[in-house]
């Protein structure tokens, strides 16, 4: 009764059993349905275990690919055909050490962040899913995940809610690319005079996750989003008033108008990946030394901002290179 | 007095052979004991509730008693029973009120728990079934929630509260208890055949209501793994807590897809406003359930499967069983649902003149 089996049709109804793969349980260690062995015995008196039938295994009845992140690979494919002419027309976006981004493997991608409605996120996921064809997540404050429609695009197109757990469970279990801003707000919300000037990296949170899952974090210096939408002022007491991380008056509104919300200039993007950084400590340790994961974190900072001043001493012109 | 301890060598050491189950008028409690009366090595299954079951029993013996189950020491002292599930957790505020819910979830628990640690308890065993509410759901949460994973943010709702009240009673009772195993088992959203809740109804209106702009990702698990898997832990008196639901995630628009629905949705500003009306034409959906609509959650069902446990199915093909049987019941209508007779099952266990009960194939 309790392991009553499908009815008989069930196993006809449908022809295409589309594995999945955002939905396989990847872990190791854990159990495949042909492990009948594990199960004690006491269970099985008890309630039989389902009967497979091992020729036509029951029909995956997904309907969608939106993966357990949200994201989906079909809505990707769809907005890379549109933002590519923005990509590669608008900001022209050029990419220097690309080869040092992992093919395969888990990797924390990190970068600096800038522009009010930050350009970069969109340029380096489109970049490395055009050029190295694998999925880029990119972890985001959760006030995202609040907001009606943006939120749930932004969910499809492979944003998730930075927690570390999400971090952990992609980079150490799915071997997939992670991209963050250790910045986070901070970041998007300088002002123009402040550009290219990196602001703290969190309390070094991406590190410990790196560190944890074991997989190396991987550099990536942005030049460009700054002027693409350059914040002159910001209003606290508005973005206050209206529940938002921060509200700021942008060039873009002011030469624009209501169109400068959302539309960028034509800054050129150049974007270098710089050495991988790898930790020599074992992983799924429950702590790590505080001072190592501040000097690492505090590293890989510098190194940014270090490549940013050099690759601004040799920008001619803002909008060409 | 049968003194069975915990840690006895004997060839099944520890299991259940004289089980008190709470809640036998639920689906839950009612399910398992039919699960139990199947095997021969369980002795005697009583079962407590305020209402009459609703699935046909053989030789389980039904209580009636009150909510808070004020009689209940005497029950266990008179029944020597070794094991206790605890099924009567309301996690659905549509049934009773915030008053009525404390009553059940909180001192019916804390009463049940008082009884089994009385100095001359029997019980070895403790299952109970607890929720995935208890994880809260807000925009701050992980996609998974593992077991000793915390809540984002602290409960405010009457039910989140009231299981997280129950969960301090388990956990205290552990502690006090150590000679006593206790599975904690926190079941995902169910689906299925039988049960009713905001969810199932939701999804059997001609259009699913949802919230606009908002397709949160959803987690089912089946009435049959529910039942399996409380069996599951009892048998193999798995220690401490464990979280219960099918593999995968699925957006909510794909849920009402695999039901052949479309998504009726509302406004995500000022719901309050258009639930309120909908909830006179009987559709209520509370506000835990409005917060998944927004948010949806996610738990890992690892602990569970690295114990040993198999899933019969997945989360679409919970939805898909659910919705298969639905198309069928709306033909077929309540025709063959089970009425509890007292008289009628009174006779079958205890008149002298009945030989075999057994119902022949």
């Amino acid at each position: 009764m309790a392991s009553d089996p499908r009815p008989a049709s069930a196993k006809t109804r449908h022809s295409e059993p589309a594995p999945d793969p955002g939905t396989e349980e990847t872990r190791p260690g854990g159990h495949g349905a042909g492990d009948a062995e594990v199960v004690p015995t006491a269970s099985s008196a008890l309630v039989p275990l389902p009967k497979e039938d091992p020729d036509s295994p029951r029909p995956d009845e997904r309907r969608g690919d939106v993966d357990e992140w949200g994201r989906s690979e079909h809505m990707r494919e769809i907005i890379r055909r549109i933002y590519d002419p923005i990509y590669s027309k608008w900001f022209r976006a050029d990419w220097h050490g690309l080869e040092k981004i992992p093919t395969d493997g888990g990797a924390l991608l990190v970068a600096n962040h800038a522009g009010a409605i930050p350009a970069d996120a969109p340029v380096i996921m489109h970049g490395i899913e055009k050029e190295l064809e694998r999925p880029v997540y990119g972890l985001a404050d959760n006030f995202f995940k609040s907001v009606p429609v943006v939120g749930t695009l932004w969910s499809r197109l492979g944003g998730l809610p930075a927690h570390p757990d999400n971090a952990y469970r992609l980079l150490k279990h799915q071997n997939q690319l992670v991209l963050v801003f250790p910045e986070g707000t901070k970041g998007t919300a300088k002002t123009f005079g402040e550009r290219y000037q990196l602001r703290r990296f969190g309390r070094g949170g991406f590190v410990e996750i790196a560190m944890r899952a074991g997989v190396p974090v991987v550099p990536i210096a942005v030049v460009g989003s700054e002027e693409a939408m350059p914040t002159i002022a910001q209003l606290p007491s508005v973005a206050k008033a209206f529940g938002v991380p921060y509200l700021p008056v942008t060039a873009n509104m002011l030469a624009l108008g209501p169109l400068g919300v959302a539309g960028y200039f034509p800054a050129k993007f150049t974007l270098k990946v710089l050495d991988p950084v790898h930790f020599d400590v074992p992983p799924d340790q429950k702590r790590y030394s505080r001072s190592k994961v501040m000097d690492e974190s505090e590293a890989i900072r510098e190194n940014i901002q270090t490549a940013l001043y050099e690759m601004l001493r040799n920008r001619e012109s803002v909008w060409f290179g | 007095m049968d003194p069975r301890p915990a840690d006895s060598t004997a060839d099944s050491p520890g299991r259940p052979r004289r089980v008190l189950v709470t809640g036998l008028g639920t689906f839950w409690g009612g399910r398992v004991a039919q699960a139990l009366e199947a095997d021969p090595e369980v002795e005697v299954i009583v079962g407590l509730d305020t209402t009459e079951p609703t699935v046909e029993l053989e030789r389980t013996e039904y209580v009636r008693v009150d909510a808070n189950y004020s009689i209940l020491s005497r029950i266990v002292k008179a029944t020597q029973v070794d094991t206790v599930i605890h099924t009567f957790l309301v996690v659905d505020p549509t049934l009773m009120s915030k008053r009525a819910m404390h009553e059940v979830n909180v001192i019916g628990t804390m009463n049940l728990f008082a009884a089994a640690s009385s100095a001359d308890s029997t019980v070895r065993n403790v299952m109970v079934k607890s929720s995935t509410v208890v994880y809260g759901c807000a925009p701050e949460d992980p996609v998974w929630f593992t077991e000793d994973t915390p809540r984002s943010r602290p409960a405010r709702r009457p039910v989140e509260r009231s299981v997280e009240a129950v969960e301090g009673y388990v956990r205290d009772f552990a502690t006090d208890n150590p000679h006593v195993n206790v599975s904690l088992l926190r079941f995902s959203n169910v689906i299925g055949d039988e049960i009713q809740t905001p969810l199932t109804r939701a999804l059997r209106l001609p259009a699913v209501p949802s919230l606009f702009g908002f397709d949160p990702r959803f987690q089912f698990v089946h009435e049959d793994d529910v039942v399996r898997a409380m069996i599951f832990a009892l048998a193999n008196r798995l220690p401490g807590v464990y979280n219960v639901a099918g593999d995968g995630l699925l957006p909510w628009s794909e849920v009402a897809a695999i039901c052949g629905k479309r998504t009726a949705p509302l406004p995500p500003i000022g719901t309050g406003l258009f639930t309120t009306p909908l909830r006179f034409a009987g559709i209520d959906l509370p506000e835990e359930y409005l917060n998944l609509l927004r948010y949806g959650r996610g738990v890992d069902n690892q602990r569970l499967k690295d114990a040993g446990f198999e899933y019969a199915f997945t989360s679409a093909q919970a939805v898909r069983a659910f919705v298969e049987h639905s198309r069928l019941h709306d033909i077929l209508g309540d025709a063959e649902s089970y009425r509890y007779e007292r008289d009628v099952e009174q006779f079958f266990r205890h008149s002298p003149a009945v030989v075999d009960n057994r119902p022949r194939d």
